[in-house]
């Protein structure tokens, strides 16, 4: 199995207070890694560090490395844009673009400057077969998409997210604005996803992490008390903070 | 602390299990004390065959427990080993409580207890005993040291069941003893080895709810 990231030694401060303590951790390609975790231990923090997200937040200081493909994304030579197109992201509360299905997945690529119509039919299509919307607003691609359900409106997103060709994808809890049917379909569609991309996924939902992962990560206090297989941490964990929180006598 | 009542049910689960160990021990004993007796107790049978249907409700009653905080509270880690286990062990102490009433039932058939004086089946019976107490204790002290012991007792206890298998087998050519009856002490040590090998499968469960 190939290392997607590797991570190493990462520090990052929110002007004094430091939210991340001495991060090393190896994320596996097509793979899909959970963190876990109490609210402010640091997963989504972390989760943004993978695609520099943090760079957007005034203060926000990141010391150590975060290598991708032999490059630390952090050096001075990386093309943020380019990263940002290899590492795609989806968010906790759905955000469409206010425009069409049709225009929220060809954004992407238009502003890669793709202007064949024939190009972006296929692309709008195979997104939205890739996420099993498709059958869902085929005859509907022009209107907008804030009509759409929560449930539809995240797929709609990860499919804005997959028309860019991405390696990964990162999710910060997709799923907690929907409902038990909406979240089961994007559950299974992150075991699809996982055959063609790496997926790393933050979730407040025990469960989900049990169900989808591969690989688990604990984090508390803006440290990683524990990683390892998602089977074993939810078998028999090795830190007894784990088993503490996991077990729900915590947190 | 949080998951109060979920913590709550799962002493209840403890208690329950605790419950039942004590049922099969009571099964056990009783069935070894009507064969100690000079003539067959109709008494200690009856009580045997009631300790033997209670189990079953018993078992019932806490595989219900189980399934009910497997689905409402999808308990991980240690919780999910804890009741795993308990769901296998409940099915050895159910068939334990079998086992000592297939003993009190072969008692009815045989006549005359002294037959047996001459047998190590009341030493085999001393042992298995203790390991039936010995495993679910072990449970309830969350001591793998204690479980170790009880698994390491049941060589013993083969060794004795062969020892008990030669004794019954020179019986045979005495011709004064009746052959049935021989058989039926076999069947005994048998039915002993057996609580002994739930005892032992007791005792590792034990080892696998609290180290995994």
């Amino acid at each position: 199995m190939k290392t997607c990231f590797s991570i190493k030694n990462l520090n990052l401060y929110y002007g004094e207070k430091q939210a991340l303590k001495n991060i090393n951790m190896e994320i596996l390609e097509n793979n899909v890694t959970a963190f876990i975790g109490p609210s402010g231990c640091g997963k989504s923090t972390f989760i943004r560090c993978l695609n520099r997200m943090n760079d957007l937040i005034e203060d926000c200081k990141v010391e150590g490395e975060v290598i991708k493909d032999g490059q630390n994304i952090y050096s001075s030579k990386q093309d943020i844009v380019d990263l940002r197109t290899r590492v795609g992201m989806v968010f906790q509360k759905p955000n469409p673009f206010p425009m069409s299905i049709y225009d929220n997945i060809a954004y992407g690529p238009r502003c890669q400057g793709l202007k064949d119509r024939k190009k972006l039919d296929e692309i709008v299509i195979t997104s939205l077969k890739q996420v099993a919307l498709y059958d869902e607003v085929a005859d509907r691609l022009h209107e907008s998409a804030m009509g759409l359900s929560g449930g539809q409106q995240q797929r709609l997103c990860i499919a804005r997210c997959i028309a860019m060709s991405p390696e990964v994808i990162l999710m910060d809890e997709p799923t907690s604005a929907l409902d038990p049917i909406s979240t089961s379909k994007i559950e299974d569609l992150v075991l699809e996803l996982k055959k063609d991309y790496t997926i790393v996924i933050v979730t407040h939902n025990m469960q989900q992490a049990a169900r989808i992962s591969d690989y688990t990560a604990f984090f508390l206090l803006g440290e990683v008390i524990e990683m390892d297989k998602t089977d074993k941490i939810f078998s028999t964990p090795s830190d007894k903070r784990t088993e503490n929180y996991i077990t729900g006598r915590f947190g | 602390m949080m998951r109060e009542k979920f913590i709550e049910e799962l002493n209840k689960l403890n208690n329950e299990l605790i419950t039942m160990g004590s049922m099969c021990e009571d099964a056990i004993n009783s069935a070894i004390m009507i064969i100690k007796e000079d003539e067959f107790s109709k008494e200690l049978y009856d009580k045997v065959d009631a300790l033997e249907d209670a189990t079953d409700k018993k078992e019932k009653e806490i595989e219900s427990l189980c399934l009910k905080l497997i689905f409402s509270q999808q308990p991980v880690a240690s919780d999910l080993r804890f009741i795993s286990a308990i769901l296998k062990m409940i099915s050895d102490l159910e068939r334990i409580a079998d086992q000592a009433l297939d003993i009190a039932d072969l008692s009815k058939e045989i006549d005359d207890f002294k037959l047996l004086r001459n047998t190590a089946i009341f030493e085999m019976a001393k042992l298995v005993t203790s390991m039936v107490k010995n495993s679910v204790d072990s449970f309830v002290r969350k001591d793998t040291q204690m479980a170790a012991e009880v698994s390491k007792m049941d060589n013993e206890v083969d060794k004795m069941f062969l020892k008990v298998k030669k004794e019954t087998i020179s019986m045979i050519s005495d011709e004064d003893k009746e052959g049935e009856v021989i058989v039926d002490v076999l069947m005994m040590a048998k039915y002993l080895e057996r609580i002994a090998d739930h005892s032992t499968n007791i005792a590792e469960w034990v080892e696998f709810a609290i180290r995994g």
